[in-house]
């Protein structure tokens, strides 16, 4: 049965509906997927009774024809989502044995259609990260390898181990977030699709939070329409949430037409970096070419901010998370350090409890928030995203989508880019654009490189309309043809 | 604007986290090294821009007076590495 | 809580009382930041209880723990209490306002950072007018008033080496009123207090109950000589009544002026009211410089307020101490003393207005004051605890006035009324106090003491100021129930005076 795991959601729901196979036999198949795929250390946890539990449930709703949206389709859910009962760590060390008493509203409306959780997936720790090497719990492993060649690969962050779980067959797909590209990077770098909604379209209620007017969680998945079918249930308005809008959720699959013509493409020149390896550059114009014969029209647009946004995000980023993570103070949950007295205590157990890339950002977001800095830093960062979000505002004057590179390279080699923040910041520089304006962005696998890497192309929509971003990233999926699936070397 | 190993020390004690001397010097080259990437900003005039406040074009929303939460305080105290009688305990503060 | 932004421009330009010290005579300047809670029945942001007294963690949702992934989301009605509260304090409503983080480590904080509101308060400036003994009536500008979260409680006294924490109070909605340094005096501190407290009151928006803390002060004091720029100020924090306030500016204000005259510094500084030493002292545990780093929450929105809203809740705010002070003073002829006393509480203003409904509003106002708050005073007891009720005083005042009884014996009346209870009128008649009207009665008893006192007839007669002595006789002689003024009237005829 182990074809039931190359499925995709849209099969799987058309299998379960005409009994093909049960909702047990699809998620026998992935636990056996996940328990043979332990060398790329996709999950922190493994749930695989919870699983059965599930699939036991939806064969019965199945049987009775009661069946809800996603019923009985196996997923992996991003360790920074919290889920009632079972551990969510963040990544971190510091959220040692922490149970949640409660259920994000993003995994409760999945759960609530029927879906099957397989268990939690590692991450970089908070989401801090583009390589998920900074996660507690070690890196994750790409399942793509170079040709020829058995170096380890780094899955993207931090969303690493949900791409790299949906790439390898694992599960049908996973939930992610993204605060500077965490869903559409890793995404990219596994072959896979990932896309990151509007601000406001998920509830971050009960999402560990890294930085709060940049995270949005979003589905990941290996088709386009996979991910229309996750983000009809996972978006929602949530009044838990103050920043969630009270908007209806179209059905994304609907709007999948497969027609664009007429559509204006925006070409944002300022994407086009120094040092952009010339098979992106290749990609880019390929993209081009495909939108342009599926009747899309290209229209010249710029973004004349683009340059800053990476360092205002590495203000604005730190700043917001090192305030969220306050909280992890050894009083209430997760780990505690003793110390002579409670200050002592406290920075024993962040000390300990936090790794090095965490404590690097809450220092600099400390930093840039203490007294005679904040202007300079936080408030000039917050005026560059007004000058940031009004640019995308002038280019949808001309044009309905943007299309543009989704990673400046492909996977690159664990341990390759650790010594250096600022060239592993680098990775988001195509990305991070879209949280910090609060636009929808969808990256679509494009092809392999000529070292057999998968690259991806970034669609970026206007606010709220991801629908468009499904539509057209339909056509270019289907443009760029079926990627082959990784020689799934991990399995024992 | 450059960081020495005394404001490292300071930001560290604000933030809470021990750091050892020996990492004093090393975090404060790297601190250095992300401050002077992201004053590029600086070359940007916004003497004119207002900061963002809200990434969604929303007002607040705001709930009703009403009892929806609390009683239980079981659940509340369930992950607390150290407490007492539904209390959450911490090394004695001093006032 | 230090506040956000602590008023440093007085408005006051006259000099207040001076103290005398060594090298001459010291001024001291007050200003307050109140933390009044609203009266609500949920959070500020989260829907547990915010009602007081509950067993440990009780009264906890998971925001007030902070636990990971909790979300703010902010109460309509809270927003309202503030909004009208600023209204009431005559002040500017700001109609967008924004919630910052207030960030600093202490484990009554769970989340790490108060979300309180720094450079866009809901309420901007307005003023509160407090009158003093003999008549003096000061301005005293409030700076802003904002809403923030409360923090939970740290017990000290458990645990021999541990501190246990209770979030109960952690969330629950606060008001900080900030006002400018515009008090000269602990007298003038302690009535701007009970002035401030009397309007929450009287708007519903807080119980004003310093006991239980649902308002407290942090009282900011500094000395300097008269003319000169303002001396470098403490904070006193945990004065909860309005006698601590006082004593704690009293105190602060001597040791400030011993240190400055002993050659030594003030430092800027938190200080703590010991209400059982009745000092101050420098509070350890705050010792460490603070860096609050605040900034915009990004969990919240800016808040922004419909003007139709505000006018709405303009509209429906109760009469204040003020106009109905005004409003006394002009329609019942009260002097300023009597208007201020039955105003001070909405619930004594209201039993006057009822006792002087359709009576001698003057009459009234003394009965209420005198006799009234007087006995409750006495036995400790507040308006509402009264056995009196407004009717039963309504209706000795109309005893009074239509000469039924007398200023003397209604008093008597009043007693029976206050410890055996029963109406007034009803207590008069079983008990016949009914004063005597009649005047063939009274000249038989004016005769009867005349032909008594032969001699000092006599006396009266060269000196008309004794007749006095007839009438206190003929009173006696009465038991009290004759009407005073016949009674005069008839001996200054007889004795020809």
């Amino acid at each position: 049965m182990s074809d039931l795991t190359s499925l995709t959601i849209a099969d799987a729901r058309e299998g379960l509906r005409k009994k093909s196979f049960s909702a047990r036999e699809l998620t026998e198949a992935h636990i056996k997927a996940v328990e043979k795929a332990r060398a790329l250390n996709c999950f922190v946890t493994e749930t695989p009774e919870i699983a059965l539990k599930g699939a036991e449930e939806a064969d019965k709703r199945i049987a009775a024809g009661s069946a809800r949206a996603l019923e009985g389709i196996p997923l992996g859910i991003k360790d920074l989502f919290c889920t009632k009962g079972v551990l969510t760590t963040a990544g971190s060390h510091i959220l040692d044995g922490f149970q949640p008493p409660y259920e994000s509203t993003v995994t409760r409306n999945l759960f609530d259609a029927g879906v099957v959780m397989l268990g939690k997936l590692n991450m970089d720790e908070f989401a801090m990260g583009s390589s998920n090497e900074t996660s507690y719990h070690k890196p994750v492993i790409n399942p793509w390898r170079r040709k020829g060649s058995n170096t380890p690969l780094v899955p993207g962050g931090s969303s690493g181990g949900s791409a790299a779980s949906v790439a390898g067959r694992l599960v049908l797909g996973a939930t992610g977030t993204d605060t500077g590209g965490s869903i559409r990077q890793p995404a990219a770098v596994t072959g896979i699709v990932g896309i990151k909604p509007t601000y406001g379209r998920c509830s971050r209620w009960g999402i560990v939070a890294f930085a709060s007017s940049l995270d949005q969680a979003g589905p990941m998945a290996r088709t386009v329409r996979d991910c229309a079918i996750l983000m009809k249930t996972m978006a929602s308005h949530d009044p838990m949430d103050s920043t969630s809008v009270d908007l209806p959720v179209p059905d994304y699959e609907a709007a999948m037409t497969g027609d664009i013509k007429g559509l204006k493409v925006g070409i944002p020149k300022e994407y086009r970096i120094d040092g952009m390896p010339p098979e992106i550059e290749e990609l880019w114009q390929k993209g081009i070419q495909w939108l342009k014969d599926a009747g899309a029209t290209m229209v010249d647009v710029s973004l004349p901010h683009t340059k800053y946004a990476l360092p205002a995000y590495y203000i604005v980023a730190p700043a917001e998370a090192s305030s969220n993570l306050a909280r992890y103070d050894g009083v209430r949950f997760g780990l505690r350090v003793p110390g002579k007295d409670i200050i002592s205590m406290y920075e024993n157990t962040r000390a300990a409890g936090f790794g090095r890339e965490v404590q690097r950002r809450v220092l600099i977001g400390t930093y840039v928030l203490s007294a005679g800095y904040y202007d300079a830093y936080y408030l000039k960062a917050q005026k560059l995203r007004t000058l940031i979000a009004r640019d995308f505002e002038d280019a949808y004057k001309k044009c309905d989508v943007l299309l543009t590179p989704a990673t400046p390279g492909p996977a690159f080699g664990i341990a390759e880019k650790t010594d250096d923040p600022i060239a592993m910041y680098l990775n988001d520089v195509f990305t991070v654009t879209v949280n910090l304006a609060g636009l929808p962005g969808i990256s679509v696998p494009a092809g392999l490189n000529r070292e057999g890497l998968p690259l991806g192309l970034q669609l970026i929509g206007k606010a709220f309309d991801e629908a468009t971003l499904f539509r057209v990233g339909e056509v270019l999926e289907k443009a760029a043809g079926p990627l082959p699936r990784p020689t799934p070397w991990w399995e024992v | 604007m450059s960081v020495d190993k005394n404001t490292v020390k300071r930001v560290a004690r604000l933030a809470r986290i021990a750091l050892p001397e020996e990492r004093l010097a090393p975090m404060a080259d790297e601190l250095n090294a992300i401050l002077k990437w992201v004053e590029q900003l600086n070359e940007v005039d916004t003497s004119k821009v207002e900061p963002m406040t809200s990434v969604v074009k929303v007002s607040l929303k705001m709930r009703d007076d009403v009892v929806t939460d609390g009683e239980r305080a079981g659940d509340v105290v369930k992950n607390a590495p150290l407490g007492e009688d539904n209390y959450f305990a911490v090394p004695k503060v001093v006032e | 809580m230090t506040t956000a932004v602590t008023a440093v421009h007085t408005s006051r330009a006259d000099t207040g009382p001076l103290i005398e010290g060594a090298t001459g005579k010291w001024e001291v300047i007050v200003g307050m930041e109140v933390h009044a809670q609203v009266l609500s029945k949920a959070k500020l942001f989260s829907g547990a209880s915010a009602e007081f007294g509950a067993d440990p963690n009780e009264h906890v949702s998971f925001v007030d723990a902070a636990m990971p992934g909790m979300l703010p989301v902010i109460n309509k009605y809270c927003v309202e209490q503030a909004v009208k509260t600023g209204l009431g304090l005559k002040a500017a409503i700001n109609h967008r306002s924004i919630f910052d983080r207030k960030n600093y480590f202490y484990p009554d904080l769970p989340a790490g950072y108060q979300i309180s509101q720094y450079k866009h308060p809901v309420v901007g400036e307005g003023v509160v007018i407090v009158d003093l003994p003999g008549g003096k009536s000061i301005s005293v500008g409030i700076e802003r008033l904002h809403l923030e979260q409360d923090a939970g409680k740290s017990l000290h006294d458990q645990h021999p080496d541990q501190s246990f924490v209770d979030l109960n109070r952690a969330g629950v909605a606060l008001m900080e009123i900030v006002s400018r340094p515009d008090l000269r005096s602990s007298e003038e501190a302690a009535a701007y207090l009970k002035k401030l407290r009397a309007i929450l009151r009287y708007l519903g928006t807080c119980d004003g109950n310093m006991e239980e803390g649902s308002m407290r002060a942090d009282v900011n004091v500094s000395v300097r000589k008269p003319g000169e720029p303002l001396g470098t100020r403490c904070e006193i924090k945990n004065v909860n009544s309005m006698r601590f306030v006082a004593q704690a500016v009293d105190y602060e204000a001597r040791r400030q002026i011993d240190v400055i005259e002993g050659g030594g510094k003030i430092n800027q500084e938190t200080r703590l009211f010991d209400s059982k030493k009745g000092e101050t002292r420098s509070m350890r545990s705050k010792e460490e410089a603070h860096d609050y780093r605040y900034f915009p929450d990004p969990d919240l929105l800016p808040l922004e307020l419909e003007d139709a809203w505000v006018q709405r809740i303009k509209g429906s705010l109760p009469e204040l101490p003020d106009d109905k002070k005004d409003r006394f003073m002009r329609d019942y002829g009260l002097s300023l003393y009597d208007a201020g006393v039955l105003i001070s509480e909405r619930e004594s203003a209201d039993f006057f207005e009822a006792v002087a409904k359709g009576r001698d509003a003057k009459l009234a106002a003394n009965w209420v004051i005198n006799e009234l708050f007087g006995r409750l005073n006495k036995e400790d007891k507040s308006i509402g605890e009264s056995p009196v009720s407004a009717e039963a005083m309504g209706a000795i005042v109309s005893l009074i006035s239509d000469g039924t009884i007398s200023g003397k014996i209604a008093k008597d009346v009043f007693e029976i009324a206050w410890s055996e209870g029963g109406d007034p009128a009803a207590i008069v008649e079983k008990r016949g106090l009914k004063q005597v009207t009649d005047m063939g009665a009274i000249e038989a008893a004016v005769d009867e003491v005349i032909a008594a006192n032969p001699q000092k007839v006599e006396q009266a007669k060269a000196k008309p100021t004794l007749a006095g002595w007839f009438v206190g006789q003929v009173m006696k002689a009465t038991g009290g129930k004759a009407n005073p003024q016949a009674v005069n009237d008839l001996v200054k005829k007889k004795l020809g005076v």
